[in-house]
C-alpha cells in the first residue's frame, strides 16, 4: 500500500463533505453504506521509524464528519453494549455528523473519563466496532464505523481549542482516599472519588505518572502529553499526588488506614513481573523483558541516546517473542533505536494475535518481520556471554483449546535458527507481590491477582482493587471500566459512612 | 525529595551522605535499599544499599563509591542539594535471630551494607566476628563503627599496608575450621568476593548470606533486569532479594549480566567527563577574564 499524505487524504475527504453535508439530513441506510470508510491519516513509515512521533496523525474535520455519516443509527446498537464503560457511541457519533464536536465530547465524558487516551489504545476491533452494523453489511470488521479514530477526534479537538472544562466537585466531605498506582485505574477512581468532595491522595511508586501509559505504552502510539494533561486536570481539581512512594514498602496499606486516616484504599498497581519462557540462555546479555526495554525506552528515555543516562542495547537484530501489543510496542520501538531487523516470534497465526489490528498493520508498514507459528526453544551466546542466536521451532494448529483458540502444536524435528543479537521477551506478566505481601487479610488468586467481589472490593474490609493487578495484563479501557466500578463503591461506603456519621451527632 | 544532610568522604572514591528521609527511616530494616536518581528527566535510577537510619533525625545514611555516572554526580552534590528521586525501603530484610556465631564478611565498600546487618545480628545475641577486606589501607572503610560490634575483628589487604596480608577468604576458611565452626556466614562486597567466600564455606557446611548488587531500573520487579540463577531457579534481586544462599548462587552468569552495558557506559562516562573537564575550562577562562 503507497502512503497518503494527510493532503491527500483530507481532499478526498473533502469531496464527499461538499457532496453529503448540505443532504445529511436526507442521507438513507444504503446511501451512508455507500460512504467509504476514511483513511486514518500516518506518518509515512520510512520517515517515522526514524521518530518516536506519533505514527496515526488523526482525522481532520472532514474526514470525522464522513466517518460520523456512515453511522446508520441502528437501533440494536451493539457498539453501546461492547464498550466496557458503554459510550452512547450513535449519540457522540450523530453529533459528530452534525458538526458539534463540543456536544460530541461532552456525550463520551459521561461515560469515560480519558478519550483522547482510549481513542488511542482500545483495541476497538474488538469492542466496540466488533459487531458494528455497517461492518456486519459488508461481513468485515474493518469496514465498521471508526468509532475509536471519531472518539479520538474530538478529544483532540477538545483539546486543541482550549475547551476541556474541569470537572465540578462538590463541597469537602472530610473523607480521605488513597489511591495506589496512578495507570489508568487509578486515575479513574481518583477522578471519580475526588468530584464527590472526598479527597484524594494517589501513591506512585515511580516519578512520573501514568502507569503502564508512561513506562509501557511509546510516545509514537499515545504522546506523553496527553497523560500529563490528564493528571494535569486531577491535580486541577485538588488530588494530591505523592510521587517515590512504594505502598508496602515505604508504608503498608495497613498503616496508609489505621496511622494515616485513610478511609479507603483503591489498588491499581498494575500487572508485575514480567514472565520468562523458561528456556536456556535466557540470563545470557541481550536477553530482555519487554517491561525492561520499554520503560528504559520510554520512561527512562533511553531512545534520547545523547541526553540520557540510562543505557539501552545497540541492537542490531532483534527478537520480540509475544503477540500483544506490548510485542509490537516493543518490536517498533527496536526499530526506532536503530535495528536494521525485527522479527516478532509468535506461536498462533496472525488472526489469533491478540494485539490491536492498527498496531499490527502499523508494525507491518514499518518492516517488522512476523515469524508465525514459531516458537523460541533456547537462545544461543558466545563466550562472553552475549547472545547470538535463537533456536525457533516450527508450530501447526491443533484442536480449539480451553480459551476457544487453536491450540499450537509443536512439529517435532523443524528447529531453524535465527541470528539475533537481542531478544525481547513480552509473553506477559505474572503478578507484583509488593501490596499482598505486606498486607494481612488481603487474598489473591494462584496467580496473585488479588480477588474481588462484582463491586471490585477485596476480602479486606474498605479496600478495592481493579486493573491488571486484579484481571492479569489486560487493557487500559477495562483498567478504567474496573475504576469506574470501584469508584462508585468507594463513593457509596463513604456516603453510608457519612449518614450514619450525621445520625449519631443528632 | 530528599536533602542531603551530611557529606563526608571516606577514601578517595567513597563518600558518605546522610539524607532526609523520615518515612524510609522509620520501615527500613538491615539489608534493605533504596533507588535513587538525580536528574527528573534524563537520569537513571540505580540501586544502593541502607547502611544507617536516624527515626529521630529522619534520615538514612548512604555509603557509595564512584563507579559511574550518576554516583560521580552525586559526589559533586552538597549539604543542602536536594536528591529529587529517592525510593524505598525496597528488598527483604535480612533474617535476623540468635544463630550462635555469625561471622561477616565485608569488601571494600561492601562493609557499608555490612554494618546495619552485623548490628542486628549483635542485638539478636549472637557472638559476631568480623572479617574486613580492602586492596590497600587507603580504602578500608567504617573500622571505627565495626570495632564497636565486633567480638573479634579482623583486618586484612590485599598489599599488606594494613592488618594481615591476605584475601578474606583466609581467615574465613581459618575461622571455619575451628572446633567451634560459625553457625551462619555472611558476605558482601564485590561478586568475586562473595563467590569465593561462598565457596570457602561450602566445604564446611556453613550457611552463607550474599547481598547481590545487580542492575536494576525500577527496583520493584516490574523490569527482571535483576533477574539471578539461584538453585536453578530465576530469582528477582529487588523482590526477592537481595539476599540470597551463595552456595546456591550462579555467581558466574551474574557477572556476567553486570557487564551487559558496560561498553555503552564507558563511552558515556567519557562523553560525560569531556563535559565536566570542558565546563571547568570555561569557567577558569571566564575567571581569568573576570
Amino acid at each position: 500500500m503507497s502512503h497518503h499524505t494527510v493532503e491527500e487524504i483530507d481532499a478526498v475527504a473533502k469531496k464527499f463533505f461538499d457532496e453529503l453535508f448540505p443532504k445529511k439530513d436526507e442521507l438513507k441506510v444504503k446511501d451512508r453504506i455507500k460512504i467509504p470508510t476514511m483513511e486514518m491519516p500516518a506518518q509515512d513509515p520510512e520517515e517515522r521509524v526514524c521518530n518516536l512521533e506519533e505514527v496515526a496523525i488523526g482525522f481532520t474535520e472532514n474526514e470525522a464528519v464522513v466517518e460520523a455519516m456512515r453511522c446508520i443509527q441502528c437501533p440494536t446498537h451493539p457498539c453501546i453494549d461492547d464498550c466496557p464503560v458503554h459510550i452512547d457511541v450513535p449519540l457522540f457519533i450523530e453529533n459528530i455528523a452534525n458538526y458539534d464536536f463540543q456536544g460530541a465530547v461532552n456525550v463520551i465524558k459521561e461515560s469515560s473519563l480519558l478519550p483522547s487516551i482510549c481513542g488511542r489504545v482500545c483495541p476497538q476491533e474488538s469492542q466496540c466496532q466488533k459487531n458494528c452494523s455497517v461492518g456486519k453489511v459488508f461481513k468485515d470488521v474493518d469496514k465498521a464505523v471508526g468509532i475509536g479514530r471519531l472518539e479520538r477526534f474530538v478529544a483532540d479537538w477538545e483539546r486543541e481549542n482550549g475547551e476541556v472544562e474541569l470537572p465540578s466537585v462538590k463541597p469537602e466531605t472530610g473523607k480521605k482516599v488513597a489511591v495506589v498506582g496512578s495507570g489508568p485505574a487509578g486515575l479513574v477512581v481518583a477522578a471519580d472519588v475526588r468530584r464527590e468532595g472526598h479527597s484524594v491522595t494517589i501513591f506512585e511508586a515511580f516519578h512520573k505518572l501514568g502507569g503502564v501509559m508512561r513506562y509501557g505504552i511509546p510516545e509514537f502510539r499515545l504522546p506523553n502529553d496527553i497523560v500529563d494533561q490528564e493528571v494535569d486536570t486531577l491535580r486541577k481539581i485538588g488530588v494530591e499526588i505523592k510521587t517515590n512512594f512504594v505502598v508496602g514498602k515505604t508504608r503498608t496499606l495497613t498503616d496508609l488506614m489505621e496511622k494515616d486516616g485513610y478511609d479507603a484504599v483503591f489498588v491499581g498497581t498494575g500487572a508485575g513481573l514480567p514472565l520468562f519462557m523458561g528456556i536456556d540462555g535466557e540470563n545470557l546479555i541481550g536477553v530482555v523483558s519487554a517491561n525492561e526495554y520499554l520503560t528504559r525506552a520510554n520512561l527512562m528515555r533511553a531512545f534520547d541516546r545523547e541526553h540520557a543516562d540510562t543505557p539501552i542495547y545497540n541492537s542490531k537484530v532483534v527478537a520480540v517473542l509475544g503477540g500483544g501489543n506490548v510485542a509490537m510496542d516493543a518490536s517498533r520501538m527496536a526499530k526506532r533505536l536503530g535495528a536494521e531487523k525485527v522479527y516478532i516470534v509468535y506461536r498462533r497465526t496472525e488472526l489469533e494475535m491478540p494485539a490491536r489490528r492498527e498496531e499490527v498493520l502499523h508494525a507491518q508498514e514499518e518492516g517488522i518481520e512476523f515469524l508465525y507459528l514459531t516458537n523460541a526453544k533456547r537462545i544461543l551466546g558466545d563466550e562472553s556471554g552475549h547472545v547470538t542466536q535463537m533456536e525457533c521451532l516450527k508450530y501447526e494448529l491443533g484442536e480449539p483449546d480451553a480459551s476457544g483458540r487453536r491450540r499450537p502444536i509443536a512439529i517435532e524435528g523443524s528447529e531453524f535458527l535465527l541470528d539475533v543479537d537481542t531478544v525481547i521477551v513480552a509473553i506477559g506478566n505474572g503478578s507484583n507481590p509488593l501490596i499482598s505481601h505486606t498486607t494481612p487479610g488481603i487474598k489473591t488468586n494462584r496467580w496473585g491477582n488479588i480477588i474481588v467481589d462484582e463491586n471490585q472490593k477485596t476480602t479486606l474490609d474498605k479496600v478495592y482493587a481493579g486493573g491488571d493487578i486484579v484481571l492479569g495484563a489486560a487493557t487500559v479501557i477495562l483498567a478504567m471500566g474496573e475504576g469506574r466500578k470501584a469508584a462508585k463503591a468507594i463513593n457509596e461506603q463513604l456516603e453510608k459512612e457519612i449518614e450514619e456519621e450525621k445520625q449519631v451527632v443528632n | 525529595m530528599a536533602k542531603i544532610l551530611h557529606k563526608e568522604q571516606l577514601s578517595e572514591n567513597v563518600f558518605l551522605m546522610r539524607l532526609e528521609a523520615p518515612l524510609i527511616a522509620e520501615e527500613r530494616k538491615a539489608g534493605q535499599f533504596i533507588m535513587l536518581q538525580i536528574d527528573l528527566d534524563y537520569g537513571e535510577r540505580i540501586p544502593l544499599t541502607i547502611a544507617d537510619a536516624d527515626k529521630e533525625e529522619g534520615s538514612i545514611t548512604i555509603i557509595y563509591q564512584v563507579v559511574g555516572l550518576t554516583t560521580d554526580e552525586l559526589s559533586r552534590m552538597e549539604v543542602g542539594d536536594d536528591i529529587p528521586v529517592l525510593v524505598g525501603p525496597l528488598g527483604k530484610p535480612t533474617h535476623v535471630e540468635n544463630f550462635g556465631t555469625v561471622v561477616c564478611v565485608g569488601g571494600g565498600i561492601g562493609v557499608a551494607p555490612l554494618h546495619p546487618i552485623a548490628q542486628a545480628m549483635k542485638e539478636a545475641g549472637n557472638k559476631v566476628i568480623i572479617i574486613m577486606g580492602a586492596r590497600n589501607k587507603e580504602l578500608m572503610i567504617m573500622e571505627e563503627d565495626m570495632k564497636k560490634i565486633a567480638d573479634e575483628l579482623i583486618i586484612v589487604t590485599d598489599d599488606g599496608s594494613y592488618g594481615r596480608k591476605a584475601l578474606v577468604t583466609e581467615p574465613l576458611k581459618e575461622i571455619c575450621e575451628r572446633p567451634e565452626k560459625p553457625d551462619l556466614a555472611v558476605a558482601i562486597g564485590p561478586p568475586i568476593m562473595m563467590k569465593f567466600c561462598s565457596k570457602t564455606t561450602e566445604p564446611y557446611n556453613v550457611p552463607t548470606v550474599v547481598s547481590l548488587n545487580t542492575i536494576m531500573v525500577d527496583g520493584t520487579g516490574m523490569c527482571g533486569g535483576c533477574r539471578v540463577n539461584v538453585g536453578g531457579e530465576v530469582k528477582f534481586v529487588c523482590v526477592d532479594g537481595p539476599e540470597f544462599d551463595g552456595h546456591q548462587v550462579d555467581f558466574d552468569n551474574m557477572m556476567a549480566r553486570l557487564n551487559s552495558f558496560k561498553e555503552i557506559e564507558q563511552e558515556k562516562h567519557k562523553c560525560y567527563l569531556d563535559k565536566i573537564i570542558e565546563k571547568k575550562l570555561a569557567d577558569q577562562k571566564k575567571e581569568a577574564k573576570g
